[in-house]
């Protein structure tokens, strides 16, 4: 035989096919009487039904393929704007969830039976009469405002609804205080309105995008990482700031390895070199800014070497990349970023991010941010609620958050600690959110949840947070149910529509059935006056201007198109006190705080400790994913990253078992090392999501650690009351046994 | 195209765009209903370098359907076989799992279906006879993979490698690959 | 990138594949040994006739062709354990792959069972052949005339055959190698040399076999002699291989460390060059020169190489792989 191995390599252009065709013809197949076939799996079904995805909440469009009433597989919508055709990785892993065996499957009511608490399965009726008995007493006994709603995910439309007509305004979802709330404060103090989900970023026209640890890439959100990619085809090049060599920046021109906590003096030295240099978009700041001199002056100090003493990067590639990522502007990016709960001083850091991009002419440029419109679907005709809602509560008592526009999720789960806030809030409803694992401090959720009256999950698994539940109700998921009408404002305006793919397996009902069950049991029929959430999501629809038929064949339409950049004849508004781009805010400064962000150090890991940081997984949507044994036949687990040198000091080796014991003395499952050059000696890494103990989680329990149960230190951001999380610190130990 | 000539398939992979999300993964084996554990794609992550210098390639590997199949060569009953556009496929009802082909191919492409015949990427010939992407090309939200047909000095994948660096896997093995690596930077 | 590879994560894990290819078991091993022994006595029992004439032959060498038969038997059945889908087997035999070692070994058996039965045939004695015929019940079920048949055929083709024997013997030593030679996606297989390699060991391994029963003095003493050059043969050709590996590139090196020095090493050395080669040699040798008393030992060392030398051949050889070069 020659050795294949010593041959040469030829590089082939275009080159010949088919020898190979032929010989294997001659022998195998009988001239044809036993030909080779093209096997079809035949998973494009005998039917194809548009919806949108709810994997994570950026809802994309997607064609859900139905073979013999079983969903074989899920792609992208190539008519939605959010999908184009493409999925992420999650959005194809709609069926694990939809045929996951560990599903809810009945409403069930807790017991006690012989001291044990229990849970029963029971009828619907009889769990939804509990929970309305249950409504009534607490409206009764504490009126409606002690009832609180936390809800994430897009079927929670239909319990916001019922709640505001009982009259409680005390609805929250973790995706404000504990995600982008910092972010939105930040960006309307700066520009009037906020950056919105989908981003209003235009990524896909930049030149230059300047990520501050926004993890694109495994950060998965659809069509962000589809602009990043067009841009980088494009030639757009990078600048990654994360202490990190995440997958973002493994592709950047410029990746800075900051120390974190610092990224403010960062920003700042950034802005002190464009603002010397004179390197802003003078015309654009002239035009629409207010308060450029206040802002000059304030980063007089702010030089590179004061910058490089804080974030341990060089004053030569802070001025380096100062200058590169203003050459490019106005179509430079510093993406605001999504998770910005990192150290309480987090709506500073999002102001100053706000700020740079307002030096660079970003704002309603092309390749910065858009200023997009949305397709005005009047809403539904429903009768005017009855009560004005009581403001929030709030936490702690009398230190209310001037500056938040939303109630924060963190807020509502403080008062219901007797006490501790303005009133006490008594119940939950807890919609599509396992706060065991999203808020910070766990033993407080579960300290606040004992003090409650009444609480009840509605959730599609047996998450951690339907354990602490004194109902727990199945609802279909997303594959099976029609849901609100999804109108976002973007840069093309669409109509999009969810609708039931296949029947509710198990006893499961849709959000807007138990939703509307309730309300007929508590004397709400008014406001739920359809006969269906179709009805409901169709006469949007139609008062919209829409052709329904064609919008469910289609599953999406789009609106009309208008401006959405400077440039193509936009005239911006900016929802100001002054009708302006403040680079020097007073609202701040009324209300206590620093008009242009100034840089606090953070505290130092002490010496044998480690900053824990943590993030995502492309394949995975924080907790609610582990359980999907589809998506995990690509990850089935967490590790901790460490880097590789400070690894080998101590001992420990790549793959090995070890535990994270944090500044209070918890102790992580055991998870396996991730020893790497790809992060600072500083921190350790880990994705959001693992280390479940809820037994009805058959696949995910026990796999990976948890990195919400570490986090039992947070710090509270002063103007708008987002919880900084990355202030734990860890020692790493093997494990033993 | 004035004379239609046969096609020879190929795929090009940007590793400059690809982030190794392993959506490619999942959205083949749905589409081509491959068992639990088994995988016809993958990804390979490298990082080359000391903190803090480093680089990264992520690649979505494949079957190369090899210009030169030594799995094809090796396949005792011609189940291995070359169609359509050079596409490698292995037909089940010819297949007696005797792994040779597995033990040929230098990329481990292969592997035994739990049905007991050997499986591997098809290239989605059976979509691609209908005019559609395959599944993982169709599904990747960087547009990093391409599909198409080399001999069409038209197609993007002629013209991205007429204008792009790339290489292929080991082309020491002599198999002539046809799945392509485009690297940062032109040509 | 020419700074080092520090780090790859391989997303991959198949079945048989990850995290190093391990399709194949115990089965093709033992499946190969066997071969590469019924080679052996195939080639040994002609050409013992071919150089010695046809005269009375003591009774082990007269069986060995059923006995090869039989331990064929045995090998294929091990082969038919491994496959995975074993249902169409019989897709061996509707195609004929030129370029497939697989192919051509599944028809050279089919040539040899044909061959080793007429040569068994022609060695069975006179008597026996009596008796054989007129055995009553094979007289009632036609079986007689058709041995008479077979028996005649066996004696006037008993040249040829010989020469078959040989010839088919050698084709099916050398394809037990080639088989995993033709495999050159494994750096370890990738060598010209495992065709003659496992033929010789085959050889060996037939001649010990025989060895090992009641030859007569003559027989035995043609066979040490062969047995001899087999091994001193094969010493030669491990010598090549692990030259030419060591010559090659990285591919080369890989194979190289990898049978020497890697988790295989210890076993390649002691059980195939040193207890499977080396002993054997040199007893062989002292029985050659110094006319000892046969040893027992020797064959059964030799047997055990041989079956050694497949085991770890197949086993380093899964485990290489062009995925170490990075
Ligand atoms: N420690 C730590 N905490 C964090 C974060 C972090 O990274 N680390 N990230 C923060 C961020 S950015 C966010 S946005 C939040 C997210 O926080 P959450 O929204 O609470 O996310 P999950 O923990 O995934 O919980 C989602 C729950 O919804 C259920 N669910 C899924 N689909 C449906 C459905 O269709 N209907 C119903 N009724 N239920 C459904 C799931 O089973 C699961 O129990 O967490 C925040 N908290
Ligand atoms: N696949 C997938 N995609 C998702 C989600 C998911 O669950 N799965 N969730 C979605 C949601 S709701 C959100 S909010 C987003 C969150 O995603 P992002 O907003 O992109 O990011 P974070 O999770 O806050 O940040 C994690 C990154 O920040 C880096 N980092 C940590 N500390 C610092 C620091 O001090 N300075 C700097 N510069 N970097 C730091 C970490 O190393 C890590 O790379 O992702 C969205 N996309
Ligand atoms: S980004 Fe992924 S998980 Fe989120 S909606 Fe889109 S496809 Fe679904
Ligand atoms: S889907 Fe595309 S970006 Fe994601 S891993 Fe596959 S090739 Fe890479
Ligand atoms: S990659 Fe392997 S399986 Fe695919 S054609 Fe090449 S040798 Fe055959
Ligand atoms: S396993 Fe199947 S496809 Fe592979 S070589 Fe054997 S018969 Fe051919
Ligand atoms: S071409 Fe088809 S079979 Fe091959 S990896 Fe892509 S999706 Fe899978
Ligand atoms: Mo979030």
């Amino acid at each position: 035989m020659s050795g294949l191995t010593r041959r040469q390599f030829i590089q082939i252009g275009g080159a010949a096919a088919g020898t190979a065709a032929v010989g294997a013809g001659l022998t195998t197949n009988w001239f044809g009487a036993d030909p080779d076939v093209v096997h079809d799996p035949g998973t494009e079904g005998d039917r194809v039904v548009p919806t949108f995805c709810e994997l994570c909440f950026w809802k994309c469009g997607v064609l859900a393929h139905v073979k013999d009433g079983r969903v074989t597989k899920l792609t992208g919508n190539p008519a939605h704007p959010l999908s184009r055709g493409r999925l992420c990785p999650r959005g194809t892993g709609g069926i694990g969830l939809l045929y996951d065996p560990d599903r809810l499957k009945k409403p069930l009511i807790r017991k006690s039976k012989g001291g044990d608490q229990v849970f029963r399965e029971v009828e619907w009726d009889a769990a939804l009469d509990h929970v309305a008995e249950n409504l009534l007493k607490i409206k009764d006994k504490y009126g409606p405002e002690a009832m609180a709603l936390y809800s994430h995910g897009y079927g929670g439309s239909w319990f916001k609804h019922l709640l505001k007509a009982y009259g409680s305004g005390n609805i929250a979802a973790p995706s404000y205080a504990q995600c982008r709330g910092p972010r939105e404060v930040g960006f309307q103090l700066t520009f009037g309105s906020g950056v919105g989900s989908p981003e209003t970023t235009d990524m896909e026209h930049s030149r230059v995008i300047t990520l501050i640890g926004s993890h694109l890439g495994e950060n998965m959100h659809n069509t962000q990482v589809q602009d990043l990619a067009r841009a980088l085809d494009r030639g757009a090049e990078l600048v990654v700031v994360d202490p990190r060599f995440s997958i973002a920046a493994g592709k950047a021109r410029y990746w800075l390895p900051i120390k974190p906590g610092t990224d403010i003096a960062l920003l700042l030295a950034w802005m002190h070199v464009i603002v010397n240099e004179g390197l802003y978009d003078h015309d654009y700041l002239a035009r629409y800014a207010v308060g450029l001199d206040k802002l000059k002056e304030s980063l007089k100090d702010r030089t590179p070497e004061w910058a490089f003493a804080r974030t341990t990067i060089p004053p030569e590639t802070i001025v380096e990349t100062a200058r590169f990522i203003a050459g490019a502007g106005p179509a430079s990016l510093v993406h605001p970023g999504r998770h910005v709960t990192w150290y309480g001083d987090d709506t500073q850091r999002s102001r100053a991010i706000a700020l740079l991009n307002a030096l660079l002419g970003a704002w309603g440029r092309k390749g910065g941010f858009t200023l997009p419109s949305k397709v005005d679907l009047p809403s539904y005709p429903y009768t005017k609620y009855a009560h004005k809602p009581k403001a929030p509560p709030d936490m702690p008592k009398d230190t209310l958050y001037p500056l938040a526009d939303s109630t924060l999720a963190s807020g509502l789960c403080m008062a219901s600690i007797p006490g501790t806030a303005a009133y006490d809030i008594k119940g939950w409803i807890v919609y599509g959110t396992n706060l065991i694992q999203s808020l910070p401090a766990p033993e407080q959720t579960m300290k606040a949840i004992q003090s409650l009256d009444f609480m009840v999950a509605v959730d599609v698994l047996p998450a951690e947070i339907c354990g602490f539940a004194d109902v727990v109700l199945p609802e279909s998921t997303y594959l099976e149910r029609c849901d609100e009408v999804h109108t976002p404002p973007y840069k093309e305006p669409f109509v999009a529509v969810r609708q039931p793919v296949v029947d509710p397996l198990y006893d499961s009902k849709p959000g807007w059935w138990i939703a509307r069950e309730l309300a007929h049991r508590i004397g709400l029929n008014d406001y739920f006056p359809w006969k269906d959430s179709v009805e409901y999501a169709m006469h949007r629809v139609k008062a919209g201007g829409f052709d329904c038929d064609e919008l469910r064949l289609s599953g999406v339409a789009l609106g009309k198109p208008t401006p959405v950049y400077i440039e193509d004849g936009l005239d911006p508004a900016f929802d100001t006190p002054s009708g302006k781009i403040e680079l020097y805010s007073d609202t701040l400064e009324q209300a206590g705080f620093d008009p242009v962000p100034q840089y606090e150090p953070p505290e130092e890991p002490p010496p044998g400790q480690f900053r824990l940081l943590f993030g995502r997984s492309p394949a995975h949507t924080f907790g609610r994913t582990t359980n999907n044994r589809f998506l995990s036949e690509v990850v089935d687990g967490n590790e901790v990253w460490l880097n590789a040198r400070v690894a080998t000091e101590m001992g420990l080796k790549d793959g090995t078992n070890v535990v994270l014991i944090n500044q209070d003395g918890v102790r992580s499952e055991p998870v396996p090392l991730k020893a790497t050059q790809r992060i600072r000696p500083d921190c350790v890494y880990m994705v959001h999501g693992y280390g479940h103990d809820a037994k009805g989680l058959k696949f995910a329990k026990g796999r990976g650690a948890s990195d919400s149960r570490l986090v039992t230190r947070y710090k509270v951001d002063p103007i708008m009351g987002g919880t900084g999380m990355n202030v734990n610190f860890v020692r790493v130990e093997r494990w033993a046994s | 195209m004035s004379k239609k000539t046969e096609p020879r398939y190929a795929m090009v992979v940007d590793t400059k765009l690809c982030v190794a999300c392993k959506a490619c993964v999942l959205a083949c084996k749905s589409e081509n209903d491959v068992p639990d554990g088994f995988c016809r794609d993958w990804l390979v992550e490298e990082t080359r370098g000391v903190f803090p210098d480093l680089r990264a390639e992520n690649r979505s590997e494949r079957c190369n359907h090899c210009a030169h199949p030594p799995c094809v060569h090796a396949c005792p009953t011609g189940a291995s076989h070359v169609n359509e556009g050079g596409t490698v496929l292995v037909t089940h009802h010819k297949c007696t799992g005797c792994k040779a082909c597995i033990g040929a191919c230098p990329y481990d492409s292969r592997f035994v279906h739990p049905d007991g015949y050997v499986d591997k990427c098809t290239f989605c010939l059976h979509r691609v006879q209908r005019g559609k992407e395959p599944a993982c090309v169709e599904v990747c939200p960087t547009f990093c993979l391409h599909f198409g047909d080399l001999n069409d000095p038209d197609s993007e994948v002629s013209k991205l490698l007429r204008t792009r660096k790339h290489k292929v896997l080991h082309p020491e093995t002599g198999c002539e690959p046809n799945v392509y690596f485009l690297e940062g930077g032109p040509r | 990138m020419n700074q080092p590879t520090i780090e790859v994560l391989h997303g991959r894990h198949n079945h048989l594949i990850d995290p190093a290819l391990h399709i194949w078991g115990w089965e093709i091993p033992v499946y190969l040994f066997l071969g590469g022994v019924v080679a052996g006595l195939l080639i040994l029992s002609a050409a013992l006739e071919l150089v010695r004439g046809r005269k009375d032959a003591s009774l082990p060498m007269r069986t060995a062709p059923f006995v090869a038969l039989v331990l064929l038997s045995l090998g294929m059945v091990a082969l038919f354990l491994d496959l995975e889908h074993k249902l169409y087997t019989f897709r061996f035999y509707l195609a004929f792959e030129p370029t497939s070692p697989m192919s051509w070994g599944s028809w050279i058996l089919v040539l040899v069972y044909p061959v080793a039965f007429l040569l068994g045939m022609g060695s069975v004695p006179q008597e026996t052949r009596v008796r054989l015929i007129g055995y009553p019940p094979f007289q009632k079920l036609k079986v007689s005339s058709w041995l008479m048949c077979v028996f005649g055929r066996a004696d006037s083709l008993r040249r040829p055959l010989l020469w078959a024997s040989v010839v088919s013997g050698a084709a099916l030593g050398i394809y037990t190698g080639i088989l995993l030679g033709a495999l050159s996606a494994r750096p370890q297989w990738d060598t010209a040399i495992l065709g003659p390699l496992f033929l010789t060991s085959g050889l060996s391994t037939g001649a010990a076999f025989l060895l090992l029963l009641p030859l007569d003095d003559g027989e035995r003493h043609k066979l040490v002699r062969w047995d001899l050059l087999a091994i001193g043969a094969e010493l030669l050709l491990i010598a090549i291989m692990l030259i030419g590996f060591a010559a090659g590139d990285r591919a080369g090196q890989i194979a190289l460390t990898n049978l020497t020095t890697g988790n295989w090493g210890g076993a390649f050395w002691v059980l195939v060059v040193l207890l499977g080669l080396g002993v054997p040699l040199v007893m062989d040798l002292l029985e050659v020169r110094r006319r000892l008393a046969p040893v027992f030992l020797a064959p059964l060392f030799v047997l055990i190489g041989g079956l050694s030398l497949r085991f770890i051949m197949l086993a380093s050889g899964q485990a290489s792989s062009f995925r170490m070069i990075q």
